[in-house]
């Protein structure tokens, strides 16, 4: 591959500075041999001009028909069907706008290249077409920003109605741990100065704080579907940001301060797995990856669909592979696995032993 | 005041070093205050040197992303120590990615752009014999060198470069135990911008006194062509936004070594508590972007001046709605300094803050779409002289365009929750601003080169083959990349192998590499070009783009104070290009335009004022 790509970029430059000397070449042979361009110069550039719209027009149709299909799939929150629906809108606006300023610009640099003799018009301005122009971004603006502020204020808007489990989100270099309030659904009072790695105290609970006693630390997140989750999320050391983008959820998790986010989740792990979209997407990437394998001869395993936190912030040497695996599942199951975890009491209490 | 004073000696019509002063090898070409030699100084340093290793630092990590963990002879060669076996270590990864930025962003596109044309402008367009402190000026440039010198230095240092991203937020760049970058290597970056954020002071204070009283006679402001306008008012949100920034950086130097807990609280590292108390990085991201923010305007302003400029000479054709232009400016550079918390929706922040700025930012989208219109409108029923100055300003709107569009979906909070951080974002801010920059200034470098290299121009074809292969490549490069964004693959990432939904966009990265490294070979063919002329380029006539300003009306040979005479009297706008009299004649028989200095002729309207 290396090997390739050198050879690829000296003969790039090769065929570059062999370009170079020949235009340079044929620009002194003209006779007309000003620097200034001409007729010539203006009707080639003019056609570039158009043809340049038309490769505009083609790698947007080339970018959606290749890779339209890899876009996120359908939200898997509540509130991301709302977010969804206003990109959707958004999109569609700036698509319609592009197609028109471009076809403009591009036809109009097509059309009026200039000519020896040909007139421009003096036009200097027109208050009226100026209003136009003014007043349709306006109103335009006034829809999209009034949509955009209502729905950040309900996706932003958390609180404690419909019994939210509470759970957080506790960010290091270079991994995730998730805590649970436990049977109390409250979490115990932490900070980084209590941590104490030689108890297995790692998320620094205050270990006299009752609360903490039945929480439930875990490093894969098992979240029941359809119940509200109210996130509280905490970093120990540097910046990190909690993203989950099958849920249109992110956040960033800050040293010395609790911040908070909210969703609902509303398919499970297995029922988005059974999503025409994602069974496509799973085909699509187990083609390249056994590709890949048969090319490099690594064992590489088919990958299966599954929820996941990534870390969204520029965080040091790990950060492009700061995960965590996240399980939607439906209430019982939730509750059946909740029940196998150790509690935080229980093992202070085995490491104190 | 030494403008005034060569006012007065010039008046002798000497030759160009007849005054009080011998000019040396060193006063004429180092320590120069001639505002044409330091735009020169500007344009090497600055965008030929420093984007030289920007650009190329870029292909580095791009081809790290294209072909994950794979060795490479250029990692090998380029990168030593920090590419065992030629494989590229993912600190250094995070380096190039930081160090590209803030080259990119501070030394090429800032100081670099408006370093060069607001030194050769500004005098020449408002005519004034040099900027209103010669000496301020040269300081300023040498403050420049020297912060160059010492970010290119930061790149050598043992356990390299700054690395926590070109925004260095804290905790990550506080912290030498979070990462290696954030040792000696942020030591020397916040040196090396304390010293550039009083280079920049100092020019920008240069530019807005040389506007305001060294215009000359009958120069009104309504009259200034709107490159002067939009470098004024770029250096005015310089000096309001570069001293928050200077600070931020004070009190992170502060933290990291004196102990002071302004941006950090509660930390656990390396399996021990930090002293640290009470401070906020969220107080540092609010002072980075209350620069950081109007900084990208300090970027396009510029450019957008030289693009409306160039195409209203090269249209010949008056710029449309002069007036709307300078008040869209005046909006932009306004609103540039309340929208920067929109870099921080999901910061922590109280979300009623992220309404607040939703709703200033997108603001800004209406005089950027009067721009827009008005420069498409400059094009219609115009007399297109196809130069490559106009093909790279017929370019930058469209890149603006393209790129700013999306800008409507990232400073909407909401949306900006999925699209946060990742290469959605990197591929708006490249179109719109990266790429709109560097052809407002391609434009301007093709369009003045005549007034930079006494009368010597650059070769057109070469401009030509230039612009489309850049113009395809940079669509190339950025347009996919919306995709892989909203893909959800985060920017910053090593490589993107540790996650198997990412797995089928490789395709779509070797795809954009590709790109980058053809558009990045077509850049040579810019510096050899413009190498070229200047020792080889063809002379042109005095003015060889017919325009209208004054720059043209000085001589081609450089001389100390401009015009060898009496400075010239300004007697109407910049843009009368093909303006007719009520016959319907051009107002001077068989010459389309009518250069500043000459009076309404009888019966002349004058129109637009």
């Amino acid at each position: 591959m290396t090997t390739l790509l050198t050879l690829a970029v000296l003969v790039l430059v090769a065929i570059a500075i062999w370009q170079m000397t020949k235009i340079f070449e044929l620009s002194q042979l003209r006779t007309d041999n000003s620097e200034v361009a001409n007729d010539k110069d203006n009707k080639n550039n003019g056609y570039l001009m158009f043809a340049f719209l038309i490769f505009i027009y083609g790698i947007t149709i080339f970018s959606f028909a290749k890779y339209g299909k890899m876009l996120l799939p359908e939200a898997a929150s509540e509130h991301g069907s709302d977010y969804d629906t206003l990109m959707l809108i958004s999109m569609v606006i700036i698509f319609i706008v592009q197609i028109i300023t471009q076809a403009l610009l591009h036809y109009f640099a097509f059309k009026y290249r200039g000519e020896k003799g040909k007139r421009a018009l003096f036009y200097a301005d027109n208050n009226r077409l100026e209003f136009i122009w003014t007043i349709i971004p306006v109103i335009v603006l006034a829809g999209l920003i009034l949509y955009g502020l209502y729905t950040w204020t309900n996706i932003t808007d958390i609180n404690d109605e419909d019994d939210p489990l509470i759970v957080e989100l506790y960010a290091q270099q270079f991994n995730w741990t998730a805590r649970y309030g436990g049977a109390d659904n409250t979490l115990g009072s932490a900070n980084v100065r209590m941590i104490d790695i030689d108890k297995a105290n790692v998320l620094g609970l205050d270990e006299s704080d009752s609360y903490a006693d039945d929480d439930v630390i875990v490093k894969e997140l098992h979240l029941p579907v359809g119940r509200k989750i109210n996130f509280k999320m905490r970093s120990q050391d540097v910046l990190h940001s909690a993203y989950m983008p099958h849920f249109r959820a992110q956040m960033n998790c800050v040293p010395g301060m609790i911040t908070e986010f909210s969703f609902t989740p509303i398919y499970t792990t297995e029922e988005m797995r059974q999503k025409p979209e994602i069974v496509d997407k799973v085909e699509r990437t187990n083609k390249v990856r056994a590709e890949k394998a048969a090319e490099t001869g690594e064992v590489v395993d088919p990958w299966e669909f599954d929820y996941l936190l990534l870390c969204n912030k520029i965080c040091g040497k790990s950060h492009y592979n700061m995960q965590m695996k996240i399980i939607v599942e439906t209430e019982e199951e939730y509750n059946e696995w909740m029940a196998s975890q150790q509690t935080f009491k229980s093992t202070m209490t085995a490491s104190a032993q | 005041m030494s403008a005034t004073a060569h006012a007065h000696v010039d008046d002798h019509a000497h030759d160009d070093h007849g005054h009080h002063h011998k000019e040396t090898f060193v006063t004429k070409y180092i320590f120069s205050q001639d505002h044409k030699m330091i735009a020169k100084q500007y344009f090497i340093t600055g965008i030929l040197i420093m984007g030289f290793i920007g650009i190329a630092m870029s292909l580095l990590f791009r081809m790290q992303l294209a072909w994950p963990g794979e060795s490479s002879i250029f990692f090998e060669a380029l990168l030593g120590k920090w590419a065992p076996e030629g494989v590229m270590d993912a600190d250094v990864y995070l380096a190039l990615v930081t160090m590209h930025g803030t080259i990119m962003v501070f030394f090429v596109l800032t100081a670099g752009l408006s370093g060069t044309f607001s030194n050769l402008l500004i005098p020449l367009q408002i005519g004034a014999r040099d900027m209103a402190s010669g000496f301020l000026n040269m300081i300023s440039y040498w403050m420049f060198f020297v912060s160059c010198v010492i970010m290119v230095i930061s790149l050598f240092v043992e356990a390299g470069p700054a690395a926590a991203g070109w925004t260095i937020y804290p905790p990550l760049s506080a912290l030498p135990m979070a990462q290696p970058g954030s040792g000696l290597g942020m030591t020397l970056w916040l040196v090396s911008m304390a010293i550039f954020i009083a280079s920049s002071l100092l020019g920008s204070l240069n530019y807005i006194v040389t506007v305001l009283n060294l215009r000359t006679k009958g120069m009104t402001m309504t009259r200034l062509p709107l490159t002067i306008w939009a470098f004024f008012v770029t250096a005015v949100i310089g000096v309001i936004s570069f001293p928050v920034l200077l600070s931020a950086a004070l009190l992170l130097i502060m933290d990291r070594s004196f102990g002071t807990s302004f941006f950090l609280s509660d930390i656990f590292i390396q399996g021990e508590v930090l002293h640290y108390q009470g401070g906020s990085p969220v107080l540092f991201e609010h002072l980075f972007w209350f620069l950081g923010h109007p900084e990208v305007y300090i970027v396009i302003l510029p450019a957008m001046g030289i693009v409306s400029e160039v195409m209203a000479v090269n249209a010949r054709k008056p710029i449309f709605g002069y007036r709307a232009m300078i008040a869209s400016i005046l909006a932009i550079a306004f609103l540039s300094t309340i929208v920067w918390g929109h870099h921080m929706f999901i910061s922590g922040m109280n979300p009623f803050l992220g309404s607040v700025f939703t709703f200033t930012t997108l603001l800004i989208a209406i005089p950027s779409a009067v721009k827009a219109f008005n420069w498409i409108t400059t094009l219609w029923k115009g007399n297109l002289q196809l130069n490559p100055g106009m093909l790279f300003s017929i370019g930058m709107v469209s890149t603006f365009i393209t790129g700013g569009l999306t800008g409507i979906i990232l400073g909407d909070s909401t949306l900006d929750i999925n699209v946060h951080d990742t290469y959605f974002v990197v591929a708006h801010f490249h179109l719109v601003m990266g790429i709109s920059a560097l052809y407002g200034m391609f434009a301007g470098v093709y369009h003045w080169f005549p007034k930079m290299f006494q009368g010597r121009m650059m070769n057109k074809n070469l401009g030509y083959a230039h612009f489309w292969i850049t113009a395809i490549g940079s669509y190339g490069v950025f347009f996919p990349m919306h995709f892989v964004g909203m893909a959800g693959v985060p920017r910053r990432y090593y490589q993107n192998t540790a996650f198997p939904m990412f797995d089928e966009l490789t395709d779509v990265q070797v795809l954009m590499t590709v790109f980058a490294i053809i558009t990045a070979m077509a850049q040579l063919f810019f510096v050899f070009n413009f190498v070229r002329s200047i020792f080889y380029g063809k002379r042109g006539p005095q003015n060889p783009w017919k325009a209208t300003t004054l720059e043209w009306t000085t001589p081609t040979e450089h001389i100390h104070g401009n015009w060898p005479g009496a400075i010239p009297e300004v007697h109407r706008w910049a843009y009368d290009y093909s303006k007719v009299d009520e016959n319907d004649e051009y107002i001077i028989a068989g010459q389309d335009y009518v250069p500043q200095t000459l009076p309404l002729f009888d019966g002349e309207e004058e129109l637009q004022h």
